[in-house]
């Protein structure tokens, strides 16, 4: 249990959050073609203490889509962008292209996660339709976010599996998307890893660096950028881990830390 | 058809933590040995600084035998039972020492002795009820040489609090009688850890730094470590962590007397009518391969070691290879390892680099180093703060109820509080209790056909009494340097772990063990087995150094007695 003088955030606290939401500066999301960059934003206003320039991508550029249909990547990008937004305080998700690390991530180590997406983008489509009246991606701001805590605490209905879980997945691969290293395809331009004042791989880490109140510069190094490292695998297939037959599938329990 | 190999003197199942020490005082001592792995040699060309493949992925590019072995999990007969996602351990010539936090800790003398210590300061019924354990059939004296062995052997860095008697403050004023200082000093603090490190000062504790098979300096002709940020299931660039994969394995081989054979799937061990192993049967590949042996040494991991047990049945052993007195599986425990301290503080901590060997510890409130005569359980729990973050983790963190967990609030949550936290790692006394036991999934087999293990075990009354009073003492601790709020993070369940103890418990009677005091089995007299399985109580700290000592002593006895064993 939290031991902390404040309140946990209620449900409640979450949609009165969202409808405020729909006064912040919002990025237009506008339904694209897969391998057509056309998807654009006016960039973050300089409130000074945004981004610096050179880090607010004028544009963002769309990969060509390995395993998802244009409409489910649409509703991915979309998706991802509200969970880490975009917004005066720098980039979010959309510019680390995490939607692009899940959707290369479901060709490879990710595969078994394809039919939870499938499943779950057409549920989604649905509830918020039957719901909110209207297609996803066309709904206002706040309506989006409104569907997605409906999703995130299990409320939304019409999906096959559990849309916590659901939720849960999304959110957990848009974090690997955004801050994880380059090399697979999200962190573009590691403003995931500069998000978060993470100053980047080393190899070799002084005493100094280890002290209170430095400041670090980010190095903007991917692992791989050091030759000595075997490549990981990105795309290709890995081990599949067998199910438990007629064990109950159940969240994977908390592996204790430690050695 | 089998082929059917050389015969050797002795072989081993499994080159990890127990196996890969264990080869070599016996190849020092002129005995011939093949090393049976079912991983690979991996080197620092393989240990990418990269969190997705290594903490999020489960190094896919390793032999995968362990995933596809994952034990299942039940908290009690009658519960409904799960699997986890994975399995902790992984599968290479070193085993999990790969990866794994390198903390090498002794144990402290009251582990040895928790039946009678408990009965002589407190009373026969302050042994919690239910609890199966034993005093070990010797004490910490006993296991000292072996500990200073290892240490030495493989290189582990610390500050001795104890030496010959002599209490050192700098070290761990609790910690047993030692012969020699470590061979390293300590690994180096941080400016987080000293803040630490104070705040217990000024409590009335004793910090100290806590000893790692790491290098803190050159050692052995191998580097000092670079506090890189990604040992943390990661492996060792500049080969600092160490491995018997770096040292034992390679010395052993160096004799001309060890054989390693990588990718080799242990699947049985083998009897003769008289119920003596004769070897093992092993799979690489699809092809069938029996290696003829006098001895053998299982040594793969707690729940492989009760597993292969099982479902070596014979004429002599139709319940399992020793387990004619039913002892395979039973005083079964997952250390009660979680329950850890989220703290965040007002400022940032600098945390992003460093390892988790890298920290303060206070042993004030562990074993039966406090006075338990007005509380209600007995033993305690080591605490423990380092310096350890990666991106992906750090954005996954908790936000202590102060905002959602995704959305515009959140991030700006994150982008304040990144580098703000600190988890704290606190290790608690465990106990083996009747209920809780190991045994063969009646359903669920491995892609071979063979059923896994599964788990029936859950935490008692004592480890959930030592977590909230350690949990309160980590607070305490936490808001003496300066925390503005901290979360008391669940103990979680006894389903797989990095710290899996028994099934194959080590005491002098067979009724109630399966091996004796020196690591042989009580029934099949030139079988022995190495690793925490044979390890009956926990203690509050890691399990590794004691599993390498272990293993250890029991080489070199079969060394030193090799024909009353093989006769």
């Amino acid at each position: 249990m939290p031991h902390d003088k404040k309140p946990g955030v209620s449900r409640r606290d979450l949609l009165k959050r969202a409808g405020m939401a729909g006064a912040a500066m919002t990025i237009p999301l506008t339904p694209v073609t897969a391998g057509t960059p056309t998807a654009r934003h006016k960039g973050v206003p300089d409130d000074g203490k945004g981004v610096p320039d050179d880090q607010a991508p004028a544009a963002v550029r769309r990969e060509p889509t390995e395993n998802l249909t244009a409409s489910e990547s649409d509703l991915l990008e979309a998706i991802c962008a509200l969970i880490i937004p975009t917004d005066a305080s720098g980039p979010g998700a959309r510019e680390a292209r995490a939607a692009h690390y899940i959707d290369r991530a479901l060709g490879g180590a990710l595969a078994a996660s394809k039919p939870a997406y499938t499943a779950g983008f057409a549920a989604l489509e649905r509830y918020a339709r039957s719901s909110r009246g209207g297609p996803f991606l066309e709904l206002p701001e706040r309506d989006q976010i409104s569907v997605l805590i409906d999703v995130e605490t299990g409320a939304a209905t019409g999906f096959t599996g559990s849309p916590a879980a659901f939720f849960a997945m999304v959110r957990t691969h848009t974090l690997q998307g955004t801050f994880g290293d380059p090399f697979y395809g999200g962190n573009a331009n590691f403003v995931g890893w500069d998000l978060l004042g993470y100053p980047g791989v080393r190899t070799n880490v002084s005493p100094a660096d280890q002290r209170l109140g430095v400041k670090l510069t980010p190095n903007h190094q991917s692992a791989y950028d050091t030759p000595m490292f075997t490549k990981a695998q990105a795309r290709l297939s890995e081990p599949v881990r067998p199910s438990g037959s007629s064990v109950s599938s159940a969240a994977p329990e908390s592996v204790s830390h430690g050695d | 058809m089998a082929t059917k190999l050389k015969p050797t003197d002795v072989v081993v199942i499994g080159l990890g933590a127990a196996g890969g020490v264990a080869v070599l005082p016996l190849a020092q001592a002129g005995i011939d040995v093949v090393g049976l792995e079912a991983g690979t040699w991996l080197t620092r060309r393989d240990f990418a600084p990269d969190e997705i493949r290594n903490n999020v992925r489960d190094w896919p590019m390793s032999v995968q035998k362990a995933q596809q072995e994952v034990p299942t999990h039940r908290v009690s007969a009658t519960a409904n039972t799960t699997r986890a996602g994975s399995h902790p351990m992984m599968n290479a010539v070193g085993g999990t020492t790969l990866h794994y936090w390198a903390q090498s800790w002794r144990l402290n003398p009251w582990d040895f002795k928790v039946v009678s210590e408990t009965t002589r300061r407190y009373g026969a019924s302050r042994v919690p009820k239910g609890s199966t354990a034993e005093d070990w059939p010797f004490g910490l004296e006993e296991l000292e040489g072996y500990y200073d062995k290892v240490e030495y052997e493989m290189g582990v860095s610390g500050q001795a609090g104890n030496l010959k008697g002599t209490i050192d403050p700098r070290g761990n004023i609790f910690e047993g009688p030692r012969a020699r200082p470590y061979p390293m000093p300590p690994l180096r603090s941080t400016g987080f850890i000293d803040l630490m490190a104070a705040a217990a000062r000024g409590l009335g504790w004793h910090p100290f730094a806590g000893p790692a098979s790491i290098n803190s300096r050159t050692y052995q002709g191998r580097s000092a470590c670079m506090y890189h940020g990604f040992c943390n299931k990661g492996g060792c660039h500049v080969d600092a962590k160490n491995g018997p994969h770096l040292t034992t394995i390679p010395r052993a081989q160096e004799t001309g007397r060890l054989k390693v054979v990588t990718r080799a799937h242990v699947t049985s061990i083998d009897t003769d009518n008289q119920g003596r192993v004769t070897g093992v049967t092993y799979v690489t590949d699809g092809e069938e391969f029996i290696q003829p042996a006098k001895v053998v040494l299982l040594s793969s991991y707690t729940y492989e070691n009760t597993r292969l047990l099982l479902l070596s049945k014979s004429k002599a052993f139709p319940n399992g290879l020793s387990n004619n007195h039913g002892q395979v599986g039973r005083h079964y425990f997952s250390h009660a390892q979680g329950a850890g301290v989220t703290a965040l503080f007002p400022f940032n901590i600098n945390a992003w680099y460093g390892l988790p060997a890298q920290g303060v510890a206070v042993d004030n409130f562990a074993d039966d180093n406090y006075d338990h005569g007005a509380l209600d359980y007995i033993g305690g729990g080591n605490l423990w703060v380092m310096s350890d973050r990666r991106p992906i983790a750090a954005a996954g963190m908790g936000t202590f109820g102060r905002t959602p967990t995704w959305g515009k609030e959140w991030k700006a949550f994150v982008m304040q509080n990144a580098d703000r936290t600190n988890t704290a790692y606190i290790q608690k006394t465990t106990l083996p209790y009747e209920g809780n036991f190991l045994d063969l999934d009646p359903t669920v087999k491995d892609p071979l056909g063979f059923p896994v293990c599964r788990i029936t075990a859950d935490y008692q009354d004592n480890e959930r009494k030592v977590t909230a009073h350690t949990q309160a003492r980590m607070i305490e601790w936490y808001e003496a340097a300066g925390a503005i709020a901290t979360q008391a993070n669940p103990l979680g369940t006894m389903g797989p772990t990095t710290h899996a103890y028994g099934g194959t418990r080590m005491g002098k009677n067979a009724e109630t063990n399966v091996v004796n005091e020196w690591g042989f089995s009580h029934e099949v007299p030139n079988l022995g087995v190495l690793g925490a399985s044979v390890m009956g109580t926990s203690g509050a700290r890691n399990p590794t150094l004691t599993v390498q000592a272990l293993a250890w002593r029991t080489a070199e006895y079969l060394a030193k007695n090799w024909k009353r064993v093989t006769v």
